[in-house]
């Protein structure tokens, strides 16, 4: 018993003589990164840590982060959200109350981002999303960004795209009714087409739930519905499966997809089916010049692969937070206050240069920035085909 | 009519993994009047194995230790990944269900769906949650009969699976063991006093459903390259339906049941839009089960169950 409490008052003194000399340093900024790192969309987890890590490496190499001549250590909170709903929201609710970051990152896709997004406004903390394209992530709501483009603007963009590239007047659309961002794709992408071939144009209109893997009959009806052309916003691991079946079943035309193809993942599982496919994207890793090249060098001798748009856009989102910070003019040490001012810094930053675009926010938490359609090419890479801006 | 008829054919292949999957089910609850609810993650690991398996055999293919072309590896993959999941299943059963046998069966129940969790989870922890694909043994040939696409992974898979089924089914009827496992489920006090070996029997029973769940997970892994921890848990539920609508331990009823289930979520989606498949498929299977509340090959409560 003696000896316990012995340790016990020698771990006591431990702490008491190296802790505070960490309290009376620089107040620490705490970022927090709520990502996708299990569950049904890993890759988009994992793509979101690396890229975040390299953001941190870069600024422990400075020294800290600088605000105004004064250099502040920086630490990341990594928190999975599973690609639930449920789980994205308790990680925002845990880092902005618990953790007390001063930035939320994430999450990615729509379904965690739109509610954890309210969470963030709640708490007047802000939040940027790389890669959720709904609007409903920052609608109304003062404190979140994002940084990509929306569902609204992919939606005409393909539209046109398919138009004027195959001069086709009937398109089928498969995706999953019980997620978000796929639901909402095919609706806005069914607007343009029916705005721009009349109504009726959109000759199947067919749906499916998550997890499931069987698409034969809803692939059976398109088929047989005299469409030319598939759209079908899916994740990369229903690509696979969607566009094998419907080669399987006797679809030779067109298939094409928007940016929730554009995983590293993508071509791995779906393999030569989807060689010559197109989709929309943020950023097209081959041919890339500049600072985006130097990025997918980097990332690529990291950790093996090149990095898909989520990790581009991480990057990009990670870059805008350290730019929102430093433009505050000054960190308070009031996390309230402070929170408040990188709001405002954010909303403030016009021509930024990102690797996936220039990006400007005019009021409200949407950039302004071009879509890049990519074709996969013979050999399974992404290959810039087009431009497409609004 | 071709859609009719393609749709048959989309339908036998979806059935099949019901069919194979509800036969462990039906198995089990015959026996011990027990819904072992962790069968559909033993489905998921059946098929991950195939994956451990195929690969191996694989690499020893290409160090040009044996000559395999690759539809035998198929086939050995299909035979040994059956043989390592039904250990898998009687490990399940030794550890989750031999200590409850005589506790309430609810304990039992919940003690499958915590066996289930973990091992999602497990295979979450060991292999990473990144999609796994299943490498492709053979390659796609697609035939177009009149309109009608038919694959030949899609003629493989029904027939594996037919095969299987006549193959449990004569099993259970013909051989010894397949008469004490019917004996069991009369009356699984009476038959240990006969000196069959009730723990044996049962660890048996358990065995050849994980072997078939397996063969539903390989067969999987052909037709849908994409394989997650937590594929097994719709179908395992949906695979539960097709049990209790093809009769409490009958062979020929679960397999049976298996088909309908694929014909009825293929053809709902036919007719109706696909949104409301999952909705209108299963509320016609309801509307079956309240007419028929022991399935089509069941008997009611008052007999025991037959197989």
């Amino acid at each position: 018993m003696r000896t316990r409490s012995l340790v016990g008052v020698c771990v006591l003194v431990g702490f008491l003589t190296f802790f505070p000399s960490g309290w009376v340093q620089a107040q620490t900024i705490m970022i927090g990164i709520n990502a996708e790192l299990t569950g049904d969309i890993p890759k988009v987890g994992e793509g979101t840590k690396f890229a975040a890590q390299m953001w941190l490496e870069d600024v422990k190499a400075a020294g800290g982060l600088a605000v105004e001549g004064k250099k502040y250590p920086v630490k990341l909170i990594i928190e999975d959200n599973e690609s639930k709903a449920e789980s994205a929201v308790k990680a925002a609710t845990k880092m902005i109350t618990e953790d007390g970051v001063l930035v939320m990152v994430g999450p990615q896709a729509s379904k965690q981002a739109v509610p954890a997004g309210g969470i963030a406004n709640n708490y007047k903390t802000t939040m940027i999303t790389p890669w959720s394209t709904n609007p409903d992530s920052t609608k109304d709501r003062p404190y979140v960004f994002r940084a990509c483009f929306l569902d609204p603007f992919q939606g005409p963009v393909l539209a046109n795209f398919i138009t004027s590239e195959f001069k086709f007047t009937k398109a089928a659309v498969l995706y999953d009714v019980a997620s978000d961002y796929p639901k909402g794709l095919a609706e806005f992408f069914k607007k343009a087409w029916e705005e721009r071939h009349g109504k009726g144009s959109v000759v199947a209109y067919e749906s499916f739930t998550t997890k499931d893997t069987d698409f034969s009959s809803q692939l059976t009806k398109i088929i047989n519905s005299g469409a030319q052309v598939l759209f079908t916003p899916q994740y990369y691991n229903e690509v696979a499966l969607i566009v094998q079946q419907a080669h399987q079943l006797g679809w030779k035309k067109p298939i094409v997809g928007s940016d929730s193809w554009g995983s590293a993942e993508t071509v791995t599982l779906c393999g030569k089916d989807c060689y010559g496919l197109f989709f929309s994207t943020h950023y097209a890793a081959a041919g890339a010049t500049g600072a985006t090249k130097a990025f997918i060098d980097r990332y690529k001798a990291k950790h093996g692969y090149v990095p898909d748009d989520v990790a581009a856009l991480t990057w990009d989102a990670m870059q805008l937070v350290q730019k929102a910070i430093q433009d505050t003019g000054g960190l308070t040490g009031d996390l309230k206050k402070d929170r408040d001012n990188v709001r405002a810094a954010m909303g403030r930053i016009k021509k930024f240069k990102g690797i996936t675009g220039e990006m400007t926010f005019s009021g409200g938490g949407d950039p302004s920035k071009c879509a890049v359609i990519v074709r996969i090419s013979d050999k399974g890479q992404f290959e810039f085909y087009k431009s497409a801006c609004p | 009519m071709a859609i009719f008829l393609q749709n048959l054919v989309n339908a036998l292949q979806w059935g099949s993994f019901y069919a194979l999957i509800a036969l462990g089910y039906s198995m089990v609850y015959s026996i011990l009047m027990l819904f072992n609810f962790a069968h559909g993650d033993i489905f998921m690991v059946g098929a991950y194995i195939g994956v451990g398996v195929s690969m191996a055999l694989i690499a020893l293919a290409s160090w040009g230790a044996v000559d395999l072309p690759n539809w035998l590896i198929l086939v050995l993959t299909i035979l040994f990944s059956m043989f390592l999941t039904s250990f898998v299943g009687m490990i399940v059963e030794r550890v989750g269900y031999r200590p409850l046998r005589n506790a309430p069966r609810a304990s039992a129940a919940i003690t499958g769906l915590m066996i289930g969790i973990i091992l999602e989870t497990g295979n979450l922890a060991l292999l990473g949650a990144r999609r796994i694909s299943f490498p492709s043994l053979i390659a796609t040939a697609t035939y177009d009969v009149g309109g009608v696409f038919v694959t030949n992974k899609k003629i493989m898979i029904v027939l594996v699976s037919l095969l299987l089924a006549l193959a449990l089914h004569l099993f259970v009827r013909r051989t010894k063991w397949g008469m004490a496992i019917r004996a069991m489920a009369f009356d699984v006090s009476v038959v240990p006093l006969m000196g069959v070996p009730l723990n044996g029997m049962i660890a048996l029973t358990f065995a050849l459903g994980s072997a078939l769940a397996a063969a539903a997970g390989i067969l999987f892994g052909v037709a849908y390259p994409v394989l997650d921890p937590y594929m097994g848990i719709l179908f395992g539920w949906k695979a539960f339906v097709a049990a209790i609508l093809g009769g409490r331990g009958s062979v020929m009823g679960a397999t049976l049941a298996g088909f309908l289930l694929g014909f009825t979520e293929i053809f709902v989606a036919m007719i109706f839009p696909s949104t409301l498949r999952d909705l209108i498929a299963y509320s016609i299977i309801l509307l079956i089960l309240t007419v028929r509340p022991h399935g089509f090959f069941g008997e009611p409560y008052s007999a025991r169950l037959r197989l």
